[in-house]
């Protein structure tokens, strides 16, 4: 059970169900809610504080998502809908669901290395080909086609593929 | 740029609702405008590499950099308009030069992609000290900004890095052109280091730019050695960004920063 639930009432609950229908428009197998950018919501009479984070500062997918909340919240019938940006604590690709990882690696993108726990050495551990599986693959930017990713290519079958990097 | 009602940008965390808590104080807002300026600048000429690079992607990785810092200036500008009910577009498009108080190193045209990747370097190297000093920032805004932003110029810093091993450590040719940008841009590092006019008056919200010129002699002048070049004994420039004296090629610069919000003000798509 996701951690940020808990202390919502009946009614948050519908309404985080609601914005966690919202997908990200770059990663579109993937939910606000399985990303880790839903990161709260409150219902204060008729007024719904929807608190989403970035996960870069200047990722344009932010204003998209935004949008998206508050029209996925309008047609449930929330008239006054309002979304907030929360800077701190920033944003990790820890908080992304199992799910997510799962789906992301479906999808044909790498899912972000986890954290080791934080040993002295960082050694760059191989990252595994969506495709075939292999981890014989080589990073040939790091920077891609979206913030969060970098691009690889399979040594094994050949296939370029993205990697969500951890961050 | 535009953003709907719906929208409080730079919130903290959900506990901090309060609204007085989202507008910067003046002595603040004066201070985060000279970094929102530092990042805008640099972003613009980072675009300007896009089609232009040597390689694919080198387009897609300066253009993932400005992406970040323009983040960073949106965040940055977007607090400091908050004392002065001004927005970010209209702090980014409708100042003129000597309104603008970013450090002249941002706005150096970029030369060779040697030039820009000495640029780069000098300037993450200093980003990476002041954010992450700014993120004990005692304005809960300004630290929040600084920790997110943290993350992202340590990697700016790593492709900097291996830019500078590639062309130092590469042919003799690279090894000059390398060394030839450092020495146009290291004029301007010193400038980065001296007293923040705007600084002082923001007390521990700020970080004074002085206390973060050892870390940085601690580690750059190491990464220029390593990869085979010399660290530039060239005098400082003049300086004098951050109370809005620039150099011939910031007007320019400026002008195609600004020309469409100016001629079409209001525009959207």
């Amino acid at each position: 059970m996701n951690a940020l639930l808990a202390g919502l009432t009946r009614d948050e609950l519908a309404v985080w169900d609601i914005a966690a229908t919202v997908v990200d428009p770059e990663v579109p197998v993937l939910t606000i809610e399985d990303l880790g950018v839903l990161r709260a919501v409150r219902l204060d009479g008729q007024t719904v504080t929807v608190d989403i984070t970035p996960t870069y500062s200047g990722c344009p997918a932010i204003d998209a998502m935004r949008d998206d909340i508050v029209s996925a919240l309008s047609t449930a019938g929330y008239a006054d809908v309002r979304v907030r940006q929360v800077l701190a604590p920033a944003w990790t690709t820890e908080w992304m669901s199992s799910e997510g990882r799962a789906k992301l690696e479906a999808f044909g993108i790498a899912p972000p290395l986890q954290d080791r726990g934080g040993g002295v050495v960082n050694v760059g551990l191989g990252i595994r080909c969506p495709h075939c599986g292999s981890l014989h693959t080589r990073q040939l930017s790091r920077f891609g086609s979206t913030s969060c990713k970098a691009l690889y290519v399979c040594q094994r079958c050949q296939e370029p593929f993205d990697y969500f990097k951890a961050h | 740029m535009n953003h709907s009602n719906h929208v409080v940008s730079t919130a903290i965390t959900p506990e901090s609702i309060a609204d007085s808590s989202l507008v910067a104080p003046d002595a603040v807002a004066d201070y985060a405008l000279g970094l929102g300026d530092d990042a805008l600048v640099l972003a613009h000429r980072l675009g300007e590499w896009i089609t232009n690079a040597p390689e694919l992607e080198e387009d897609v990785a300066l253009g993932n950099i400005g992406l970040d810092l323009l983040g960073h200036a949106r965040s940055l500008l977007t607090y400091a308009g908050s004392a002065w009910d001004r927005s970010e577009d209209e702090l980014a498009y409708f100042r003129d030069e000597r309104d603008f108080r970013s450090h002249q190193l941002f706005e150096q045209p970029n030369g060779d992609f040697a030039a820009t990747i000495a640029r780069q370097l000098v300037a993450s190297a200093y980003f990476v000290e002041l954010y992450r000093a700014l993120s004990a920032s005692t304005d809960a805004t300004l630290a929040a900004i600084a920790a997110k932003a943290s993350k992202e110029v340590d990697y700016h810093l790593d492709h900097s890095v291996q830019w500078l091993q590639r062309l130092g450590l590469g042919t003799e040719y690279s090894h000059q052109r390398m060394q030839a940008g450092l020495d146009a841009m290291w004029p301007y590092v010193d400038e980065l280091f001296r007293e923040d006019p705007y600084a002082g008056a923001a007390g521990d919200g700020a970080v004074d730019p002085r206390t973060l010129r050892t870390a940085f002699d601690a580690t750059v002048p190491r990464l220029i050695v390593e990869a085979g070049l010399e660290v530039p004994a060239v005098p400082p420039a003049r300086g004098g960004g951050r109370s809005g004296v620039h150099a011939e090629a910031f007007g320019p610069m400026l002008a195609e920063l600004q020309v469409l919000a100016r001629a079409h003000p209001g525009a959207s798509w």
